[in-house]
């Protein structure tokens, strides 16, 4: 342990010598604008330095949350699949399974307003109004049992509440707590008796399996094209359709589809995931798979008879939330008409 | 006048030499000095020995030879929700050398990887400073420059290890790790010229990303030895590790060398992000929970054999090796046992251990075909012994995900299949 410590108070030193007393200016970069600065510069601390002038109450963020955020979230904040569960876990955290959520875990609620404002919605970071992650924040809280179902949180009671986590931490104590890890290791008969296996494993057969990975990496771009072509001699009403196809842009679409895979699978075996699976999706009735759950608007807007046109499509992925006002897919949407126009030709080919 | 082969598809005469060679390389591997007949591979002529190979241009950014196609990183698709906030993790089994690829080093990314052009990037230092201050790509090339070796550790590697032996290979239990050589600025050549204020107890750090990964670290680290790197292993850096700047933070868990980052901020206090709080942070058995917790203790494991590199020659020599080191400085030894612990040898390192950076270990020895429990220790220059995994329970419970530097069991077997598993 002393050992240590002389080490790090050395290393301390020999830092203190090997730089210059005055520090030398290179007189590289320039002058940041104080917008510039107001730009970038969100980060909101534990003392509510940096939050913006705002509120918003637990009743607007219920809906605002239901459209945005419970698509991975849970409508309740419990979670979806292996999305992060916001709520419960009260009393989990010496438990042998800890339930960590906002609630049970985080020390501080400035955290959260910092988390959402920029970087979620996943997909659509910084797309939220502050009153709207104000909103979002008490929705959690309230999802949490921390406050009731009038609140109001703002800039101005944001520090009166109180998390319940919020003296769960200590600070690093790995050099008092495991000093005798500094220590003089046992080089013989270190253990007495027979040394035995406790646990395998293979038992759990968790581990991917490896064989074949070389061999698909480079075939799998290529093999949406060609699906799409071998089809265009065989089926004779679709012919036109599948001819049309544009290897390029099916390729581009692939790339595009990036944003997508997320939340939407498509292909063989494609399954409904946080969003529906897509295959047919393109020319196709809106909102007609069963066992997913659609929002209000996108239901409407199936029951009006319309379908997924090259034009609707377009129209939805450039501002979803614009095209359908209630949707729950939470993607900020596609701003290059070419990234539109390759993800539907991606579509169209995986779903032949 | 060149007569060129492309012998693209292996033919049938080349299937069956194949397996003439690899007949005989397993009688060799037998103890066999003599060989039980001549070696087509030597007394045959050969296509590669007749014709011609490649010209130069026939790739301009070489890939390994199709032969190291499976050499790659590796998902497990239970961990994580989906590809995009996900990891996976490099091939440690099948490397040797310290160096991690640039192509096959993990990946994490909390909201996938983005592509940032130099021309787009800017870097801002602001907060406590007498200029905050803007730069571009090309005004840190300006910079005096340095240039280092160090390990990238996520602090959850071998994470899922904490309940009990679970993947099966070096790659899945250790390989959230990687080894480069950064070049870049130092943090504390930009701090400098902003003109950080007494009052600056930390610095802030953001990526450019949706996810901008901030992290508070504090001023003394800031101004010690990180670096604000754009080159790794002598090239740009790739997209999945933050082309075209990323923060490099010696021996502190990876979440804190923020990629493709855009802002530094000076300040009093830690901001207390996401990824220090409900992240990051380590959950004791009474459900207290250590922050702060950003030195990656000494670790070390043996890449092979192991569940992925079994023991394919016979018995005789055997070289194990693997990787040790240390977020506290150098490595300045490593043990082995084989049998589960009770006994331990000294390897020899490769090369002198450098301060937070990886070190290669090797025993060179003989294996009969008795069954091991292949086991690992490393020892830093603080005197810092590698603990087992029982000594960490024994502190910290089995609630923990993060920090989990303990000693890996490999059960090696008669027919040099090895395993993860744990021993009493």
């Amino acid at each position: 342990m002393s050992k240590y410590r002389n080490f790090l108070i050395g290393s301390a030193l020999a830092a203190l010598t090997a730089s210059p007393a005055l520090a030398e200016k290179y007189g590289i970069g320039r002058p940041a604008l104080p917008e510039e600065v107001a730009a970038w510069d969100h980060d909101i601390s534990p003392d509510g330095t940096g939050l913006p002038v705002g509120s918003g109450s637990v009743e607007d963020g219920e809906a605002i949350f239901s459209e945005n955020c419970a698509i991975c979230h849970g409508e309740f904040a419990e979670g979806v699949d292996n999305w992060p569960k916001l709520a419960g876990g009260d009393g989990t955290l010496a438990d042998k399974d800890p339930l960590k959520t906002v609630g049970s875990y985080w020390p501080y609620l400035s955290t959260v307003y910092d988390y959402v404002r920029r970087s979620m919605p996943f997909g659509a970071a910084q797309t939220m109004s502050d009153d709207d992650v104000y909103a979002i924040t008490a929705y959690i809280l309230y999802s949490n049992y921390i406050v009731e179902d009038d609140f109001v949180l703002s800039n101005e009671n944001f520090l009166d509440v109180e998390m319940p986590n919020a003296g769960g931490f200590i600070v690093d104590d790995r050099e008092t707590a495991e000093a005798s890890f500094w220590t003089e290791p046992c080089m013989k008969d270190c253990k007495e008796g027979e040394v035995k296996i406790t646990m395998r494993a293979t038992v759990l057969n968790v581990t991917p399996e490896e064989e074949g990975a070389a061999e698909e990496a480079p075939a799998e771009p290529a093999a949406p094209v060609e699906e799409a072509k071998a089809e265009e001699p065989a089926a004779e009403p679709v012919v036109e359709e599948a001819a049309a196809l544009d290897p390029e842009l099916v390729k581009d679409g692939e790339k595009v589809f990036k944003k997508c895979k997320a939340c939407h699978q498509v292909g063989e075996g494609a399954q409904n995931k946080t969003g529906p699976m897509l295959n047919g999706v393109v020319g196709g009735p809106v909102a007609v798979i069963e066992d997913f759950k659609y929002s209000k608007g996108m239901k409407e807007f199936g029951d009006s008879g319309e379908t997924w046109t090259d034009e609707n499509l377009a129209a939805f992925l450039s501002k979803p939330k614009d095209f359908i006002a209630k949707t729950k897919m939470s993607f900020v949407g596609l701003k290059k008409e070419k990234d539109i126009a390759a993800v539907t030709e991606y579509l169209k080919s995986v779903s032949q | 006048m060149t007569v060129r082969f492309t012998s693209k598809k292996p033919s049938r005469r080349a299937f069956l030499k194949g397996t003439l060679a690899s007949t005989a390389g397993v009688m060799a591997g037998a103890g066999a000095a003599n060989a039980a007949g001549p070696d087509p591979l030597i007394t045959e002529k050969q296509d590669w020995a007749m014709g011609t190979g490649d010209g130069v241009d026939e790739t301009p950014y070489g890939l390994p030879i199709q032969f190291e196609g499976d050499v790659i990183r590796r998902n497990v698709e239970w961990l994580t929700a989906d590809t995009i906030s996900s990891i996976n993790f490099s091939p440690i089994h099948a490397l040797d050398g310290t160096i991690t690829p640039q192509g096959c080093a993990f990946e994490r990314h909390h909201s996938g990887a983005i592509e940032l052009r130099k021309e787009d990037f800017r870097l801002m230092i602001n907060g406590l400073v007498d200029t905050p201050l803007v730069f571009t790509y090309e005004d840190l090339e300006r910079f005096p420059r340095v240039n280092k070796t160090f390990f990238l550790e996520c602090a959850a590697n071998t994470g899922m290890e904490w309940a009990g032996a679970q993947l099966n290979g070096a790659q899945f239990t250790h390989g959230m790790i990687h080894n480069m050589e950064y070049s870049g600025v130092s943090l504390r050549t930009l701090l400098e010229e902003a003109g950080v204020k007494p009052e600056g107890k930390w610095v802030y750090v953001e990526g450019a990303d949706a996810s901008s990964n901030g992290r508070s670290i504090p001023i003394e680290k800031a101004l010690d030895d990180c670096i604000i790197a754009f080159k790794a292993n002598g090239e740009a850096l790739r997209k999945e590790h933050g082309y075209p700047v990323r923060l490099v933070v010696p021996g502190w868990e990876g979440n804190m060398w923020v990629k493709w980052v855009r802002r530094i901020e000076v300040k009093e206090i830690a901001v207390e992000s996401r990824e220090e709080t409900s992240k990051y942070t380590d959950t004791l058995e009474d459900g207290t929970a250590r922050k702060w917790t950003w030195v990656m203790d000494a670790k070390s494991v043996v890449t092979s054999p192991s569940p992925q590199s079994p023991i394919k020659h016979g018995h005789g020599p055997l070289v194990i090796t693997g990787l040790a080191w240390s977020g506290r400085g150098a490595i300045t030894r490593v043990d082995v046992s084989k049998d589960g612990g009770k006994t331990w040898e000294t390897a020899r390192l490769a090369n002198p251990g450098q301060p937070m950076a990886l070190t290669r270990f090797y025993l060179d020895t003989e294996w009969n075909g008795e069954e091991m429990y292949l086991q690992s220790r490393a020892m830093d220059e603080t005197g810092y012994v590698q603990p087992t995994k029982n000594m960490l329970r024994e502190i910290r419970g089995e609630n923990s995900v993060y920090h989990n530097n303990c000693i890996q069991t490999w059960w090696v077997k008669a027919d040099g299949e090895a395993e993860n598993v744990e021993v009493s």
